[in-house]
């Protein structure tokens, strides 16, 4: 079971099953244009599902998480000799350890700070890192470094898909995307997951329980910094160039909203975010020009108001509103009204003070419900 | 009514050698907060077996000594012992590991989570690292089946999956016991368990805190003066940060200075 309570619809369960045969078949029924930027979407969505294991799930506001993406990009760039191509598997292994090592040596400093400190001190290192690479010539400064040739995928002669043609970066991105998203979904109900919800909820609590939370968070802001570098070095083996706009503040900014947008603490929500972000960019930079004024030319601006209008209508995001419009067409939801559903579907009033006033209700299966779910998991 | 059976909480008990040591104890424990001494050379001892009562008016400084004793404050100086170690330097974490319960006076619970998650997250900080990140966190039979135990306990196991935000005050507090009580402690720390809790589910507290005591030692602060006395086998009176008097439950009853700095002689004959 969730941390959260529980909420499921038998067709939500196929949602992911769906997007999947639905991105596998995309690059049959539409062009370069559109494949690649699926692909971008999809980079995004690992990008952004990383930061909400930190943003929604652990309550770690961490205001710097470009600065893993960008070691992930930057650690493809470097690794690729001139005029030759990296090992694929190399480089991404590399990418993912060093960004996971980096997220280790920041977390260990800011993983101590709480509220505004840590916005601030996760911040203050990813701009550290940025200008790092600004401003030395160690990774071709404000030009940042072109990949020429994309990396080759060979296993001992046996070349298994080739990453000059766009289709199979397509493919090779849609892999990394489903791999994260199931690892996050095993992640988030394993008893690791369980801790680092409890610390979002009540960190003190936890360390009277018995928990040493510095170590979790720790790891949870290692593991989400290890997810970034995979969503920057498939950006950097998409678009075959890396800069520090890559680590910027820009682009930590953006993925939070992506995040926020979509719904935190839920692993769908930043992959909606994330996507509906990348359409709008998209859609409104293509806004035609009426009386004199260009209005894609200002798509920032547009772009602003949109986020502006979401974060007061939709508290918790695209994804909730979604499953507030599936629970007022009768789909099973938690709490309605004062009640709490269970899981045999009966409810009881949200108010329950416990077995002292409620012989009827404990007769509603009370052990049951605890076994039931023993015996499923079994 | 679900009255819990003796063996539905034995899995809630850790068995204790008999070291001789009290489980916990104090020397001259002392907490300043700038000028103010909130707890002023408190040594007080609780053995398993029993309830040691700790009354005092507002402000005495009951639940300093709580958060002295579980580490959640640091003292200016004394020490804390438990089973005859000194965990002085230990933070929260590591006595709690170490058996020490603790519950707070204002409720200090995981309001988004089910009753039974609170109850299990408790149980889990038994099982070892929680450093494990594949299998379900609920598909450990041990850990549910000590969570269930801890609501059986406190009569909640019906509410088992109700968010805890939703539940009534008088049962967040019962919540409270039973996270507590999940973490299978040696030595319990109650801190007003029974404010803000109706009579019935008070009396269940006193009848629950009766069967504990068999194997727990028991720091228990209340107001509630009828429960005080039907529990405690011990009794401190503190008053702003002293130690007024220590002793047996009669002896404080009869004492002068305490009826005097503290209890109403109408609370002391009703008792
Ligand atoms: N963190 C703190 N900083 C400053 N003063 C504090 C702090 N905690 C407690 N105090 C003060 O220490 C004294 C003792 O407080 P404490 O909460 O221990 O009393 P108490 O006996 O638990 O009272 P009550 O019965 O009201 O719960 C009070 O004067 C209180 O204001
Ligand atoms: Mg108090």
């Amino acid at each position: 079971m969730s941390p959260r309570p529980p909420n499921r619809h038998r067709l939500a369960h196929w949602i992911p099953v769906l997007v999947v045969i639905g991105l596998t078949l995309l690059p049959w029924i539409t062009d370069k244009f559109y494949v690649q930027f699926v692909a971008k979407m999809m980079i995004m969505g690992i990008f952004a599902m990383s930061l909400d294991l930190l943003l929604g799930h652990a309550g770690l506001v961490s205001f710097g998480h470009a600065a893993f993406y960008g070691i992930g990009a930057y650690a493809l760039a470097l690794m690729t000799p001139a005029y030759q191509a990296a090992n694929f598997w190399l480089s991404l292994a590399a990418a993912i350890g060093l960004s996971g090592l980096a997220a280790l040596i920041i977390g260990f400093f800011v993983v101590r700070t709480h509220g505004i400190y840590f916005i601030m001190v996760t911040l203050a290192f990813a701009q550290m890192l940025f200008f790092v690479f600004h401003d030395t010539r160690i990774a071709g400064g404000t030009d940042g470094i072109f990949i020429d040739i994309r990396p080759d995928a060979s296993l001992s002669g046996w070349v298994p898909f080739d990453l000059e043609n766009f289709v199979h970066v397509y493919f090779v991105a849609l892999a990394c995307f489903a791999l994260v998203y199931v690892l996050l979904r095993v992640l988030l109900r394993s008893p690791f997951g369980h801790v680092i919800s409890g610390i979002r909820v009540n960190e003190p609590r936890m360390r009277s329980l018995g928990y040493r939370t510095f170590g979790y968070k720790l790891v949870c802001f290692s593991i989400g910094g290890a997810i970034a570098g995979i969503a920057g070095y498939l950006s950097a083996l998409q678009f075959g160039v890396v800069n520090p706009e890559f680590l910027g503040w820009h682009l930590s900014a953006a993925v939070m909203m992506m995040v926020i947008l979509g719904g935190m603490g839920t692993v769908a929500g930043p992959i909606l975010g994330a996507s509906v972000w990348m359409v709008l960019e998209l859609g409104l930079q293509d806004l035609p020009t009426v009386a004199g004024v260009d209005l894609g030319k200002h798509w920032q601006l547009w772009m602003g108001s949109f986020i502006v209008l979401a974060s007061l209508w939709l508290p918790n995001g695209l994804l909730g509103l979604l499953s507030t419009w599936r629970a007022a067409f009768g789909a099973r939801t938690s709490q309605t009204g004062g009640q709490v559903l269970r899981p045999d579907g009966s409810t009881v009033p949200a108010d329950y003070p416990g077995a002292s006033t409620g012989a009827s209700i404990a007769s509603v299966t009370p052990l049951a419900s605890v076994e039931a779910r023993q015996a499923g998991n079994e | 009514m679900n009255q819990p059976r003796g063996n539905d909480h034995a899995a809630l008990t850790a068995s204790r050698p008999g070291a001789g040591h009290p489980a916990l104890a104090t020397e001259s424990l002392t907490r300043h907060f700038g000028g103010l001494t909130a707890v002023n050379q408190v040594s007080i001892q609780c053995h398993s077996g029993q309830i040691h009562a700790v009354i005092g008016p507002n402000g005495a400084g009951k639940s300093t000594l709580i958060n002295l004793l579980s580490g959640e404050l640091v003292p200016s100086s004394g020490k804390v012992l438990l089973d005859g170690e000194d965990v002085t330097a230990q933070d929260p974490a590591q006595r709690s590991q170490r058996g020490l319960g603790r519950s707070y006076q204002k409720t200090n619970i995981f309001a988004p989570l089910s009753v039974f998650e609170n109850c299990r997250l408790a149980a889990q900080s038994r099982a070892g690292s929680s450093m494990r990140f594949f299998r379900p966190a609920t598909s450990n039979r041990e850990i549910n089946q000590r969570a269930l135990a801890a609501l059986v306990a406190t009569g909640l196991e019906a509410a088992s999956e109700c968010i805890v935000a939703t539940l009534s005050h008088g049962a967040q507090r019962q919540v409270e016991i039973a996270m507590t009580l999940a973490t299978a402690p040696k030595v319990l720390l109650l801190d007003e368990p029974l404010a803000g809790m109706g009579a019935e589910e008070s009396a269940q507290v006193v009848a629950l805190l009766n069967r504990l005591r068999g194997n727990h030692a028991i720091l228990l602060i209340e107001h509630d003066m009828d429960a005080v006395f039907a529990l405690a086998d011990r009794l401190t009176v503190m008053v702003n940060g002293n130690v007024l008097e220590s002793g047996a439950p009669d002896a404080i009853r009869a004492s002068p200075a305490v009826q005097a700095a503290y209890l109403g002689v109408d609370e002391i004959t009703h008792g």
